[in-house]
C-alpha cells in the first residue's frame, strides 16, 4: 500500500518534465519536416503561384497537381520517368550485388579462418575510411581506358563495392550464427554451400535487410558518380538529372519560371519511393543499424 | 604402437585436408567480394597515383614530375582554401551534429509515447532524402523568390537573413547537413541507448541516482563506441564535402566558386578543364589526408571504440 503511495508523487513530478520534453520534440518535429511541407505546398503551384507573392508555406488559390504532374512526365520527351527507372535500376541491381558480395563475404572473414584472413580482413577495414568520392576521378580515368564510361556499367560496377557491409556481414554473422550450428550440418553431411544457404542466410536475415537497404539508398542518392560518368542525358539518375534542370532554370532567368514548378514536384516525386520504403520496412532496418556501433 | 602412430598420422593428415579445404571454401565466399575490391578500389587508387606524378602540358606532352602535382597542390591557394574550408566546416558541424543527435537520441530514449515514436520516424526521414533534392529543398526555403524567410522574420519586424549570400552561405550549408544526418546518427545513438541493460538504472535507482546523472554517469558512456562511430562517419563524410554546395552553386550565384571544397575542385580540374594528371593527385591526396586523420583518430580512441580493436 506504502509503494504506490510513493509513486505517485514522484511520478506527477516528472510528468510535466516529459510535457515539456515533448514540447521539444514538437518544435523539432517542424524543423526536420518543413521542407517537406514546402515541396508538398509548392509542388502543386504553377509558375503564377510560385512568383506571385503569395504565402510560400501554403497553398495558392489554384492546386496545379494534376497539370504539374502532366508537364513533368511529358517535358523533353518524358525524360523524367527515364531517369526514375533509371534510378530504380541502378539502385537495384547495384544494391542487390553489393548486398550479395556483402553477405558472401562477411560470412566467409566470420565462419572459415583461412590463410591471409587477417590481413585481408585488416585492409578491408582500412578501406572502410578510404573516402568514396576520392576514387570517383581515378574510377572514371581507368574506366575511360576500357570505354566503360558514358554506360550503365560505370554507375553499377563502383556500386558493388560495399566494404561496411562486409564488415556489418561480418559481425553480424560473428555473433548470430553459433559454429556448432555449422558443425551440426557438417556432422550430419551437409555441404558447406549447403549449410550457408539453408542453416546461415535464415539466421543473417535482419542484416541482410538493412545492408540490401543501405546499398540501394546509397545507391539512389548518388550524384558524384554518376555526374563524372554519364554525359548522355538518357541515362543520368534522377539525382543528376533534377540537378542538371535547376542548373538549366537558374541560369536562365525567363524562360526558367515554368521549369521550376517541374523542378520542385519532380523533387517531391522522387522522394516518395524512398520514403515509402523506409516507413514500410522499419520494423527490418531500427534493429539492422545497430549492428556496427554496438560490440 | 605403430599402428596407433600410424592412425595418429592419418588423422592429422585427414584434418589438414580437412583445414586447406576449409580455407579453399573460405577464400571462396570472400573471392567475389575481393575481385571487386581490387578491381574497383585498388586499381583506381594505384592508376591514380600513377597518373598523379605526371604533368600534360599543351607544349611538350606528358612527362614524369614525381610529387610535382603534390608540392603545386599544397602551395595552390585555391586547393588550399577548399581544404581551410572542409577543416573549419568539420570543427563546427561534427560537434553540433553530436550534441543534436545525442539529445534527441537521450529524450527518445526517455519518453516512449506515441508521439515520440513517430517524432523519431519523421526525425530519422531527412536521411531517405538524396543530398542533391536536400540541398535543393533548403535551397528553395533560403531563396528570396521562392522561400517563407522574408515573410517569417518579416512577421517580427525583420529582415530575413539570405542564407545563399557569401557571409552566410556557411551556416546554410551546416543547417543542411545537420537536417540530412542528425536522424540518421540519433537512430545509431537510440538503438545503443536501447541495448543498455536496464538493471543498471535499476541499481543507479536504488543508489539514489537522479535521472541527471544516470544520464552523465551510464548512458553517455555506455553510447561512447556508437559515439566514436558517429564521429568517424561524419568526419569521412564532412572532408569529401561535395553534393551540397555543387547544387547549391546556382542557387547562390557567386557565393560557392567552383573550388569551394577539395573535392569540388578535383571535379573541376579533371571535367571542366581535363587536367587529369593534377585532378588525380587532389584526389589521392584528399584520399589519403581522410584517411589518416581517420585512421589516428581510431588509433587514439581504440580502447574505447570497438571498430578496430
Amino acid at each position: 500500500m506504502t509503494a504506490p503511495a510513493l509513486r505517485t508523487p514522484r511520478r506527477s513530478r516528472l510528468k510535466p518534465r516529459y510535457i515539456l520534453l515533448q514540447i521539444l520534440l514538437g518544435f523539432l518535429l517542424v524543423y526536420f519536416l518543413i521542407p517537406f511541407w514546402w515541396i508538398i505546398v509548392n509542388g502543386s503551384k504553377d509558375a503564377a503561384g510560385l512568383f506571385g507573392g503569395g504565402s510560400a508555406l501554403w497553398f495558392a488559390d489554384t492546386i496545379n497537381y494534376v497539370s504539374n504532374l502532366g508537364e513533368l512526365f511529358t517535358y523533353q520527351d518524358g525524360i523524367y520517368v527515364r531517369w526514375l527507372a533509371n534510378s530504380a535500376m541502378y539502385a537495384i541491381v547495384g544494391g542487390l550485388g553489393a548486398t550479395v558480395l556483402a553477405v558472401a563475404a562477411g560470412y566467409g572473414f566470420a565462419k572459415y579462418k583461412f590463410a591471409g584472413r587477417r590481413l585481408s580482413f585488416a585492409i578491408l577495414l582500412g578501406s572502410v575510411m578510404v573516402p568514396t568520392t576520392a576514387l570517383v576521378i581515378p574510377t572514371f580515368i581507368l574506366f575511360s581506358q576500357f570505354g566503360l564510361t558514358n554506360t550503365i556499367w560505370a554507375v553499377i560496377l563502383p556500386t558493388l563495392l560495399n566494404p561496411f557491409g562486409v564488415y556489418l556481414m561480418h559481425v553480424y554473422a560473428r555473433d548470430a550464427v553459433p559454429d556448432e550450428l555449422l558443425d551440426a550440418g557438417r556432422v550430419d553431411g551437409a555441404g558447406e554451400l549447403r549449410i550457408f544457404f539453408q542453416v546461415a542466410i535464415p539466421m543473417l536475415r535482419p542484416a541482410i535487410v538493412t545492408v540490401l537497404l543501405l546499398s540501394v539508398v546509397s545507391s539512389w542518392n548518388n550524384y558524384f558518380l554518376p555526374l563524372a560518368m554519364l554525359s548522355d542525358n538518357r541515362l543520368y539518375p534522377v539525382t543528376v538529372g533534377i540537378g542538371q534542370w535547376q542548373g538549366l532554370a537558374s541560369a536562365n532567368n525567363s524562360g526558367g519560371a515554368s521549369l521550376w514548378s517541374i523542378i520542385i514536384l519532380g523533387s517531391l516525386v522522387s522522394v516518395i519511393p524512398l520514403v515509402i520504403a523506409f516507413l514500410g520496412l522499419q520494423r527490418y532496418w531500427q534493429g539492422g543499424l545497430t549492428i556496427g556501433s554496438l560490440k | 604402437m605403430t599402428t596407433q602412430l600410424a592412425q595418429s598420422i592419418a588423422r592429422r593428415s585427414s584434418l589438414r585436408r580437412a583445414n586447406t579445404r576449409r580455407s579453399i571454401i573460405g577464400w571462396g565466399f570472400v573471392a567475389p567480394f575481393a575481385i571487386v575490391f581490387l578491381a574497383l578500389l585498388v586499381a583506381p587508387l594505384l592508376f591514380a597515383l600513377y597518373l598523379s606524378l605526371f604533368q600534360t602540358q599543351l607544349i611538350g606532352g606528358t612527362k614524369f614530375v614525381l610529387f610535382g602535382n603534390y608540392l603545386k597542390a599544397f602551395t595552390d591557394s585555391n586547393f588550399l582554401d577548399g581544404v581551410w574550408f572542409v577543416l573549419r566546416f568539420s570543427v563546427v558541424l561534427i560537434p553540433l551534429q553530436m550534441a543534436v543527435s545525442l539529445g534527441v537520441a537521450l529524450v527518445l530514449d526517455m519518453v516512449t509515447t506515441r508521439f515520440a515514436r513517430f517524432a523519431r520516424l519523421m526525425i530519422f526521414l531527412p536521411y531517405a532524402i538524396p543530398a542533391v533534392i536536400g540541398a535543393l529543398m533548403w535551397g528553395f526555403l533560403y531563396s528570396k523568390s521562392f522561400g517563407p524567410m522574408a515573410e517569417l522574420f518579416g512577421m517580427f519586424g525583420l529582415a530575413g537573413p539570405d542564407l545563399l549570400s557569401r557571409d552566410l552561405i556557411f551556416f546554410g550549408l551546416l543547417n543542411i547537413v545537420t537536417w540530412q544526418w542528425a536522424g540518421y546518427y540519433m537512430i545509431i545513438l537510440y538503438a545503443a541507448l536501447q541495448g543498455i541493460d536496464p538493471t543498471l538504472y535499476e541499481a543507479a535507482r536504488i543508489d539514489g541516482a537522479n535521472q541527471w546523472q544516470m544520464m552523465v554517469r551510464i548512458k553517455i558512456p555506455l553510447v561512447a563506441p556508437a559515439l566514436v562511430l558517429i564521429l568517424v562517419f561524419a568526419l569521412i563524410g564532412t572532408l569529401q564535402f561535395f553534393n551540397e554546395p555543387q547544387i547549391l552553386r546556382y542557387l547562390a550565384a557567386g557565393s560557392i566558386s567552383a573550388d569551394f571544397t577539395p573535392n569540388m575542385y578535383a571535379y573541376q580540374q579533371a571535367f571542366a578543364l581535363a587536367n587529369y594528371n593534377y585532378g588525380s593527385a587532389i584526389s589521392f591526396a584528399l584520399g589519403a589526408v581522410v584517411f589518416i586523420f581517420v585512421y589516428l583518430f581510431m588509433f587514439i580512441t581504440r580502447k574505447r571504440g570497438s571498430f578496430l580493436s
